[in-house]
C-alpha cells in the first residue's frame, strides 16, 4: 500500500460524506449523532490512511468504523441505550465485517437515503438560512469554515446554526424520511428553493467585495445535479439544473478584469461555455418532455435559454422572453420577475413600453430596497434621453446595494448619465 | 474547477479487450460519477490508424492520414471532471484506474 497525504485522505472524505452522513442518519434516525458518528470515523481515517492507504471501498470502511463507535458509544454510556439499541440490532444482522460488495449491495439503498437527507436537511421546520447552512454542511460536504466564509460570517455563527437546526429537528421529531405523496410537492419547492438560493448568492452576491462567487454556484450545481440523479422524473428538478447549468455558462463572462460586474448584452458570448448551455438546454428538454414547461424553473431556464442560444445580442427573441415572463408572473406573481419582464417588453417594444411597466412598480413595498428597480429604469431613461433622470436613478442604485462591485457599477453609469446630460445642455445653449 | 483527464497508452502494445465484467462495472462507475455531480463529459477515441492531421504550415494547408509512426502516447478515452479541488480530481482518477486497471492517466486543470 502506498502512504496517501493528508489532502488525497481529506479529498476521500469530502467525496464520501453525504454518503455516509446519509447512511448513518438512517440507522440512528438522528442527524446529530450521525454527524459525530461521521466525524468519529473520519478522525480515524485522517489517522490510519496517511500510512495504510486509502482502502479501495473507503465508503464501507467509514461507515463500518462509525458503526463500531455507535456500538462502543452504547457500551460506555447506559442511558444513550434507547438511541442505540437500533443500530445494534442493525449491526447484529448485517455483521460488522466489511465486505467487498458493500458498495454494490447498498447501492439504491444509499440513493434513497441521500434523498432522505435532502428532504431533511431542507425541512420546513428550520428556518431557511439553517435549511442552507445544513445542505451546505451535510450535502456539500462543506466545513463550517467554508460555510463561513461563502456568506462572510463567522465559522461560530454557522457552527451555532447547525447546532440549533439538528436541535430542532430533533425537537420536532421530524421522520428521516422522503415525504409522501401529499406532502410532497410542497417539500421538493423547499428543496428546489434550497439550492437555487446556494447558486444565486454564488451568482450575485448579495454582499462583499466580489462581485461572483464560483465556488458556490458550483456546490449548487452539482447538489442540482445530485438530486436529479435521484429524482430522474421530476420535472422541476430538471428545470432547476437547466437554469444554473445555463447562467453557469455565463460566469467567466459576466465579470470584467477588475472583477466588475458585466452587464448580459455587453458579455464576450465567446467565452460562454458551450458544455454547460448544452448540459442545460438537454436538462431543459428533459423537463419539457416530462410535462414540465410550465414549471417556474423551467420557465426560467427557457428565458435562459433564449440568451444561451443568441450568439449576438441582437438576435436575441425579445417577444419570446417577454411571453415567457408573463406565464412565469402568472404562475408565480413576483414584482421581481415583473421587473424582469419590463426589461425584456423595453427591447421587445422600446423603452417607453418598458418605463410604463416599471413606473407601476416603484410603489411596491417589497421592491423599495431592490437596487435593480432603480438600475432598470435608469437604463430606460437613457435610452429614451432623459439622462438627468437616469443619473439621479443611477446614484440611488448606488447606495443601494452591499456588494461593492454593483456600487462601482452604478456609480459609473451615474457619472456616464451626467455628463450625458452636460452634453444636452451644452448643445442646447450652443443651439 | 474543472479538470480535463486523458488515459494514455501506447498503440502498438495490443491490450486484451475489455472483459463484460470490466465493461459492468466501468458502466457503474460511470453512473456514480455522473449521479454525484463530477462527470460533466466523457468519451473515447477511435483507432489511430483513423486519425487525420491537419497541418498548416506558412499559410498552406496539408491533410495527412495516419497512422502516425512517431506516436508512442496517444489519448485514448477523456473525461472532463467538475471537482472542489485537485485531491480530489486524483481520488476519482483513482477510481476509475482501479477499475481500468493499469495503465496512465494525466488530469489538467481547465482554464475558465
Amino acid at each position: 500500500m502506498t502512504s496517501e497525504t493528508h489532502a488525497a485522505v481529506e479529498a476521500v472524505v469530502r467525496i464520501e460524506w453525504a454518503r455516509l452522513i446519509a447512511g448513518l442518519a438512517r440507522y440512528t434516525g438522528d442527524l446529530g449523532l450521525a454527524e459525530e458518528l461521521a466525524q468519529d470515523a473520519v478522525v480515524a481515517a485522517l489517522e490510519q490512511w496517511p500510512g495504510s492507504g486509502v482502502p479501495r471501498n473507503s465508503g464501507a470502511w467509514l461507515m463500518t468504523v462509525a458503526k463500531r463507535r455507535a456500538v462502543d458509544q452504547f457500551r460506555r454510556h447506559r442511558e444513550l441505550r434507547l438511541k442505540y439499541a437500533q443500530i445494534g440490532r442493525a449491526l447484529e444482522v448485517e455483521g460488522d465485517a466489511v465486505t467487498p460488495d458493500f458498495d454494490r449491495a447498498f447501492c439504491d439503498e444509499i440513493d434513497d437515503d441521500l434523498l432522505r437527507l435532502m428532504f431533511t436537511a431542507c425541512h420546513p421546520v428550520l428556518a431557511v438560512q439553517a435549511r442552507v447552512a445544513l445542505t451546505l454542511r451535510m450535502l456539500g460536504g462543506l466545513t463550517t469554515a467554508e460555510i463561513g466564509r461563502a456568506y462572510l460570517v463567522s465559522e461560530a455563527t454557522i457552527a451555532q446554526r447547525i447546532v440549533r437546526a439538528k436541535k430542532t429537528l430533533a425537537q420536532a421529531q421530524v421522520p428521516f424520511e422522503v415525504p409522501g405523496p401529499q406532502e410532497r410537492g410542497a417539500r421538493l419547492s423547499s428543496v428546489l428553493e434550497v439550492i437555487y438560493l446556494i447558486f444565486n448568492e454564488g451568482y450575485s452576491a448579495t454582499a462583499g467585495d466580489d462581485w461572483m462567487r464560483p465556488e458556490l454556484c458550483q456546490d449548487a450545481l452539482r447538489l442540482g445535479r445530485i438530486l436529479a440523479g435521484l429524482m430522474p422524473a421530476e420535472a422541476e428538478v430538471h428545470g432547476l439544473v437547466a437554469l444554473m447549468e445555463i447562467q453557469a455558462s455565463r460566469i467567466s463572462a459576466r465579470a470584467g478584469p477588475s472583477g466588475r460586474p458585466v452587464l448580459l448584452l455587453d458579455q464576450d458570448r465567446a467565452r460562454w461555455d458551450r458544455l454547460l448551455i448544452n448540459r442545460g438546454l438537454a436538462a431543459l428538454d428533459r423537463a419539457e418532455q416530462l410535462g414540465g414547461a410550465e414549471g417556474p424553473y423551467a420557465l426560467q431556464a427557457a428565458i435562459a435559454a433564449c440568451h444561451a442560444r443568441a450568439f449576438r445580442p441582437e438576435d436575441t427573441d425579445w417577444p419570446r422572453i417577454a411571453g415567457l415572463y408573463a406565464v412565469l408572473t402568472a404562475q408565480v406573481p413576483s414584482p421581481v420577475i415583473e421587473l424582469n419582464r419590463a426589461v425584456a417588453v423595453a427591447m421587445a417594444c422600446g423603452p417607453q413600453a418598458g418605463l410604463d411597466l416599471v413606473d407601476q412598480l416603484t410603489a411596491v413595498p417589497a421592491l423599495r430596497d431592490y437596487h435593480l428597480l432603480p438600475s432598470v429604469r435608469g437604463d430606460l431613461l437613457m435610452k429614451l434621453g432623459r439622462p438627468d433622470e437616469a443619473r439621479a436613478e443611477f446614484e440611488r442604485a448606488a447606495t443601494m446595494t452591499r456588494n461593492a462591485p454593483e456600487r462601482e457599477l452604478s456609480a459609473e453609469r451615474a457619472a456616464a448619465a451626467a455628463a450625458a446630460a452636460g452634453q444636452a445642455e451644452r448643445a442646447g445653449e450652443s443651439g | 474547477m474543472q479538470f480535463f483527464g486523458y488515459t494514455l497508452g501506447d498503440p502498438s502494445v495490443p491490450t486484451a479487450p475489455p472483459t463484460p465484467e470490466l465493461f459492468e462495472e466501468m458502466g457503474k462507475f460511470i453512473e456514480e460519477a455522473t449521479k454525484a455531480g463530477v462527470l460533466l463529459a466523457a468519451g473515447g477515441l477511435a483507432p489511430v490508424e483513423e486519425a487525420t492531421k491537419v497541418i498548416r504550415s506558412e499559410g498552406k494547408f496539408t491533410v495527412v492520414d495516419g497512422p502516425f509512426a512517431e506516436a508512442k502516447e496517444l489519448i485514448g478515452g477523456w473525461a472532463l471532471m467538475e471537482v472542489r479541488d485537485k485531491d480530489e480530481a486524483i481520488e476519482w482518477t483513482k477510481r476509475f484506474l482501479a477499475i481500468a486497471g493499469d495503465g496512465e492517466s494525466t488530469i489538467r486543470q481547465v482554464f475558465s
